[in-house]
């Protein structure tokens, strides 16, 4: 079902290819994919429907450049109009220009995310524009939802508003205000209570805060996972409270949060953050073109890379390089890369940024390489002696058979383990060229059967 | 019916009555006075598409039209019900409600889920059911993770009459499970409830932490937790489908609940689940308040759907 949209376009591309030019059929043909392919991101359809046409009026008749394919041509077509639409490369920055205390405020639908990305904007702002920020919490609705911010406010070291029970939402925001000029605060951040778009007497209520505080900065925070109701939530807000900009939460998950371009199209403000984890230090700026890829089906290749990089110990990274020029990779250092790749997330997590993705997927399958397979492989290496780690040559047919009783597993897949590991150690060395940099690009491919990306074995 | 019933039963009717009142405007707009040509079955494509159906499963159901109505002169209500009538079919086969089995005491029910999604609340909804039900009821704070998780929780034990067992924030939610279901065993509860952190099902980590507790759990009862609920939220797009295949295939999730029906979301996400992995739905969720939790009803979910009056 959810075929992702480069192997659709693969198909319709050979087509291309063989017609060699952008002629209005071919257009068509690879819109129709790309219609599916945005509606399986749940991009919301009107959206949908007017970016397809847009396309359309700028690929037709387009000259195909000598060096690509025209189905390239296409697909490169789409994602700058996809990229652009998001809103460019540099994403828009808080808008903290006013008179202090600048007001900014959180809304949206229920369980969306507003009070954790409250105290993550409270943390980036006094971190990085070192401001004296005050949190507060309008909402009177869910059990325990002013002492949750009070305690994230604690963890971002910002300070929040003391709670007075059975206070009204719009008398807090004032008490706020009156607080953050008394004691000359730079940034105030309101968190609001979750609300439908369509409860009359909440949206009332929000727009009445909206008067009292005259926020800088009204952000409507969605969650990336949302479906085609993304526009009627976006829609209404934007109409109702007037948002000055979005913050996509959740992007840490595996969605392909079509959702994002649905709000930014209807309501023509900026999303200017993203949320990419539950603690206080997962917000960044947004990132078009990371989404764009995404929204395609196409891998968020730039998140992979710096996750891994992130991810892999630095220090052991290094270790491994000195290793490597002395051509020692032994099976502790498969070992250790195993353990990366499992800290990674697993193959789940990697697999879900990978581009190309439905393909490398099937091949993973056949090969049966999956988090439990690497767990059994952990589970080989942990069981041999040292010796035998750091010279697999030992490993003769009695001593294989001793591991596999005692990891559970089976001579076969020893076997596995160590043919696998040879490749590596060849790849390896031809890698020592590449230096330490290239090593952690490419050791998590070389971990694979066939290595260097050929999932084929 | 009871005042207080009725209540709730008109939320519920007005919440999924807003929630297809697009879908039926569109309808009626589109048949008031054509028939079915491949026109009309394109746009009635695309509002089961804008139901959140997924497109393979909304031609799908517009192709069953076109076989056995193209071109006939068609009432907008008549599709409607034909419409209904298809998802209807694939609902009534995870319409299932949660029962309590009084052999299995303490029922041990685990509720999982990405964040946000509701599942704490449907706790706090489920035991003032139980409660009201006269059922003594233990919820284990299973959330050590988020800030305030706790007290959000003791709060909805209070408003139901159950108690609470939690520790602090960073303590082993497996650990607390298995002292919570000993608890309830030691007092004789009917049911035992166990709260989760919200985790995405990409996060292997988490989803190992998750199994932890189910590993735990067993070692009291082989056949705890004897229900696993996948609360899933109505607004969630194609990504559901991600959700429950692997918290099905990490937990074996044995239900679902989804909640904020209330809202415009229409949930038409639920329909190719059913079709594609046939979990089944024990609840939905169409509000904030205890009360605000029903059981899932197939016929009346899908006839809402399309906006029919039941
Ligand atoms: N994985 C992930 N979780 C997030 C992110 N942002 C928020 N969360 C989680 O989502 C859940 C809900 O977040 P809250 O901040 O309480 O949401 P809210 O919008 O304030 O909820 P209400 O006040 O009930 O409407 C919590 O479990 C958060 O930890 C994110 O970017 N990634
Ligand atoms: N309108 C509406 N809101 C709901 C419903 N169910 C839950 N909520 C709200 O959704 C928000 C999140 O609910 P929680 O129960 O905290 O969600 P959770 O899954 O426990 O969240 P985490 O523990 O942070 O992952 C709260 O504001 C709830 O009041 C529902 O059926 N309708
Ligand atoms: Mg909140
Ligand atoms: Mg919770």
């Amino acid at each position: 079902m959810f075929e992702s949209l480069s192997n659709r376009l693969n198909d319709v591309f050979d087509r291309l290819r063989r017609h060699g030019a952008l002629s209005e059929d071919d257009v068509n043909a690879a819109l129709r994919e790309i219609r599916v392919a945005l509606l399986e991101a749940d991009v919301a359809l009107p959206v949908v429907k007017d970016f397809v046409n847009a396309v359309r009026e700028t690929a037709v008749g387009q000259e195909v450049l000598r060096s690509v394919t025209p189905g390239q041509m296409v697909v490169k077509i789409v994602h700058d109009h996809l990229v652009e639409t998001l809103g460019g490369v540099a994403a828009q920055p808080l808008n903290l220009n006013a008179v202090p205390p600048v007001v900014v405020m959180m809304v949206g639908l229920q369980g969306s995310g507003k009070t954790t990305t409250a105290a993550k904007l409270g943390r980036i702002v006094r971190l990085r524009e070192r401001k004296k920020v005050l949190l507060a919490s309008l909402d009177v609705q869910r059990p325990a939802a002013q002492e949750q911010l009070a305690v994230l406010a604690r963890q971002a070291e910002v300070t929040s508003l003391p709670i007075v029970a059975g206070e009204r939402p719009v008398a807090i925001a004032r008490r706020a205000l009156d607080m953050g000029r008394r004691e000359a605060y730079d940034v105030v951040i309101l968190d609001t209570a979750g609300r439908l778009h369509i409860d009359e007497p909440l949206m009332q209520e929000v727009a009445a805060v909206r008067d009292a505080a005259q926020p800088t900065e009204t952000l409507l925070v969605a969650d990336a996972m949302t479906g085609q109701d993304a526009v009627n939530v976006a829609k209404a807000f934007a109409e109702r409270v007037g948002i000055t900009g979005i913050v996509l939460t959740r992007v840490d998950g595996d969605a392909r949060g079509g959702a994002a371009l649905s709000m930014r199209q209807i309501t023509g403000r900026p999303i200017k953050f993203m949320g990419t984890g539950e603690k206080l230090d997962a917000l960044e700026p947004f990132h078009a073109e990371r989404v764009a890829g995404r929204i395609l089906g196409m891998g968020d290749v730039v998140g992979l890379v710096e996750k891994a990089a992130e991810t892999v110990d630095q220090e052991e990274a290094e270790k491994l390089a000195r290793k490597l020029q002395k051509g020692g990779f032994d099976l502790d250092d498969l070992a250790q890369q195993l353990k990366q790749l499992r800290k990674m997330g697993g193959m789940g997590g990697v697999m879900g940024m990978l581009p190309g993705i439905n393909k490398v997927k099937k091949q993973l399958e056949e090969a049966k390489i999956d988090d439990g397979m690497i767990k059994r492989q952990e589970a080989i290496i942990s069981s041999m002696t040292k010796s035998e780690r750091r010279n697999p040559k030992l490993l003769n047919a009695s001593r294989r058979l001793r591991i596999a009783a005692g990891s559970g597993t089976s001579v076969p897949e020893i076997n596995r383990l160590l043919k696998q590991y040879q490749d590596m150690a060849g790849m390896m060395k031809k890698m020592n060229k590449l230096g330490k940099k290239g090593l952690m690009r490419h050791g998590l491919s070389a971990i694979l059967p066939g290595g260097g990306g050929g999932f084929g074995r | 019916m009871s005042e207080e019933r009725r209540g709730w039963f008109q939320r519920l009717r007005a919440g999924l009555g807003r929630s297809s009142s697009r879908l039926t405007d569109g309808i009626a707009g589109i048949f008031a006075k054509r028939r079915l040509d491949e026109a009309a079955l394109a746009e009635l494509e695309e509002l089961l598409i804008a139901a959140d159906l997924g497109t393979e499963l909304a031609e799908e159901v517009t192709g069953r039209l076109r076989r056995t109505r193209f071109n006939q002169e068609v009432a907008p209500e008549e599709i409607r019900a034909a419409l209904a009538e298809e998802m209807a079919k694939s609902l009534a086969l995870v319409e299932r409600p949660l029962r309590l089995d009084p052999a299995t005491r303490p029922l041990v029910v685990l509720v999982v889920g990405v964040n946000g999604s509701g599942k704490t609340t449907t706790i706090g909804k489920l035991a003032k059911q139980y409660r009201d039900d006269g059922k003594t009821v233990l919820i284990a704070a299973g959330d050590t993770f988020r800030a305030a998780a706790v007290e959000q929780l003791r709060v909805w034990g209070e408003r139901a009459g159950a108690a609470v067992v939690a520790r602090e924030t960073g303590a082993d939610a497996a650990g607390l499970a298995f002292d919570a279901y000993e608890r309830a065993r030691r007092e004789g509860a009917d049911v035992l409830l166990i709260d989760t952190a919200g985790r995405l099902h990409n996060r292997a980590d988490l989803m190992a932490e998750l199994q932890k507790i189910v590993r735990v759990l067993k070692k009291v009862d082989p056949k705890a937790p004897h229900a696993v609920l996948l609360v899933l939220d109505a607004t969630v797009g194609q990504n559901a489908h991600r959700q429950a295949e692997i918290f099905r295939d990490m937990v074996g999730v044995t239900g679902i609940v989804m909640t904020k029906l209330d809202g415009t979301a229409r949930g038409g996400v639920l329909v190719s689940l059913a079709e594609k992995y046939g979990i089944p739905v024990h609840y939905i969720g169409v509000g904030e308040s205890a009360e605000d939790l029903r059981p899932f009803e197939a016929e009346a979910f899908a006839r809402s759907l399309v906006g029919l009056e039941r």
